[in-house]
């Protein structure tokens, strides 16, 4: 009995959903504990290992600390709003990842030797189907990634609003101002590739970058990749753009009263933000799942393997940047995201856009 | 589904609408208006612009609102105090909605509006585009940037004491 094709199609996204968010939840985990080690190594130490071999079980020993801890909750803090912000800034980081496209598309194999038993696992109508790792490949792709950024500014100003406490409100303050200057640069960094791919689709971006690896948007638009690179560690307030918690200054920032489960949801937001920012530099700018070089294949594992390594790398290069920057003064931020950024964006734009209407580029 | 979602959208839509008027502590009317602005996206996106939908949060919902929140958090506007003949300009507020509603059906009844879906309109990006930059709207579309770009530096020469 074959379902219908809606049917399919439901049971692939609802499988999809779940193998994205759960990837994620495992990759969060893993990423704190890879960062610690890596940071610690940098600084000549060794970092968790006791639990697991070369520690790799600390995340779970993390979770279990976390969540027998006690939930604090401020006297004078509100509490809707204390409650719902952890909540807002994990389906915002969430909901961003599903325009993302997750590795190429490849053909669903026959896996002719399973068991007649084993068959309903299975099903005839999945034998040789187009696949992609990608919830929902809408028109505006790129601009949902950047609306949902947008709004993802509320939960850290609503998580320091909430806690009434100074330094949880100067942290949700500078974060927020923070973000939404960094947003813009981040806004300008796009243009040059969608006007390059003639396209707001991320698969469509990474489609117009097949071929040699000079032709890759980190090459062609090397200011807007770098521009973009500074602007979404901003974004994601990593090192060093970490302003707004910055402890020597304010304790912890905008969750300095949140903990035990909270601040765990908190913690994971963040990471799922890197990780997405990750993803989509990978396939902006670093091609995507293309291996650069003509005569590799790169749809299929292949195309995954490679699509990974990128995504990895640029996990390292901020775990990189972590170890190795000090942190910003505040004005010297704002300098650098106004007075810097948005005019080499900006510029980069008229030169892109001269180019593509002079020599079709 | 199309349906359920507008019903759904619209709904929310009205009402964190009358949140933001009804609630007396302007932060909450400042997140109920977010969650307006939020729902009228996703009527844009059913419409089949999707771009409307995408510019209509970054603009309204994540940029402008940041700046409203900003204010009253650092103002640190309290919960607004009863104001005599409160009870008066909710009535009046509210007789001036059903006016309001009571000459556009009437409209709608004199000039024969079947309700019903709009005529096929192609609302795409490229579109859009194309008819912002069409010499009917060039000129309109220019002079906005001059005169938003007059306000920036307006503002700035207001701001900073000293140049």
């Amino acid at each position: 009995m074959t379902p219908s094709p809606l049917v399919q199609e439901l049971i692939l996204a609802v499988v999809k959903v779940a193998v994205v968010i759960g990837a994620l939840q495992g990759l969060f985990s893993l990423m704190t504990w890879i960062e610690r080690r890596v940071l610690a190594f940098m600084q000549f130490r060794l970092g968790p290992n006791r639990t697991g071999p070369f520690g790799i079980l600390q995340p779970i020993a993390d979770g279990i600390k976390l969540f027998f801890k006690e939930e604090l909750m401020p006297a004078a803090a509100n509490k809707w709003a204390f409650l719902a912000a952890p909540v807002v800034a994990v389906t915002l980081s969430f909901l961003a990842v599903a325009v993302l496209p997750f590795g190429p598309p490849f053909t669903l194999p026959r896996l002719q030797f399973l068991p007649g038993w084993l068959a309903w696992l299975w099903p005839e109508w999945l034998h040789g189907r187009e696949f992609q790792f990608q919830i929902a490949a809408i028109d505006v792709g790129l601009l949902f990634i950047f609306a949902i950024g947008a709004l993802g500014v509320y939960s850290v100003v609503l998580a320091g609003w909430a806690a009434n406490n100074k330094f949880s409100l100067i942290g949700g303050l500078r974060s927020s101002a923070q973000m939404f200057s960094y947003e813009l640069a981040l806004g300008l960094s796009f243009v040059g590739i969608i006007m390059l791919a003639g396209s707001f689709q991320i698969r469509d971006i990474v489609a117009a970058q097949a071929g040699w690896f000079w032709k890759w948007n980190c090459f062609v638009q090397l200011p807007a990749f770098l521009v973009y690179f500074a602007a979404a560690t901003a974004e994601v307030a990593r090192t060093p753009f970490d302003l707004p918690e910055g402890e020597t200054e304010l304790v912890a920032g905008f969750h300095t009263e949140y903990s035990s489960m909270r601040f765990a949801l908190l913690q994971m937001a963040e990471y799922v933000n890197m990780i997405t920012v990750a993803v989509l530099a990978t396939n902006l700018f670093l091609g995507g799942w293309h291996a650069g070089i003509p005569g590799l294949p790169s749809e299929g594992l292949l195309g995954f393997v490679f699509w990974g390594g990128k995504v990895a790398f640029l996990l390292f290069v901020f775990i990189w940047l972590r170890g190795t920057l000090p942190r910003f003064r505040y004005d010297q931020l704002m300098h650098f995201g106004w007075k810097v950024l948005i005019p080499v964006a900006a510029v980069w734009i008229l030169i892109t856009a001269t180019g593509v209407a002079l020599a079709g580029w | 589904m199309d349906a359920f979602l507008f019903y759904a959208a619209a709904a929310l839509a009205v009402l964190s609408a009358l949140v933001v008027i009804g609630q007396r502590n302007p932060i909450y009317s400042a997140f109920a208006l977010i969650v307006t602005l939020c729902s009228l996206s996703v009527i844009f996106g059913l419409l089949g612009s999707p771009f409307i939908a995408a510019l209509q949060v970054i603009v309204y919902a994540g940029a402008i609102m940041v700046l409203f929140l900003f204010v009253l958090m650092l103002l640190n506007v309290k919960r607004e105090e009863d104001a005599p003949g409160r009870g008066g300009r909710a009535l009046a507020g509210i007789a001036t909605a059903l006016v309001t509603l009571l000459v556009a059906q009437a409209g709608a009844v004199l000039m024969r509006a079947e309700p019903g879906p709009a005529p096929a309109f192609d609302a795409s990006t490229r579109r859009m585009a194309e008819i912002l930059f069409s010499p009917h709207f060039l000129y309109v579309f220019e002079a906005t940037s001059i005169l938003i770009l007059a306000a920036l530096v307006g503002s700035v020469a207001l701001a900073k004491k000293d140049l």
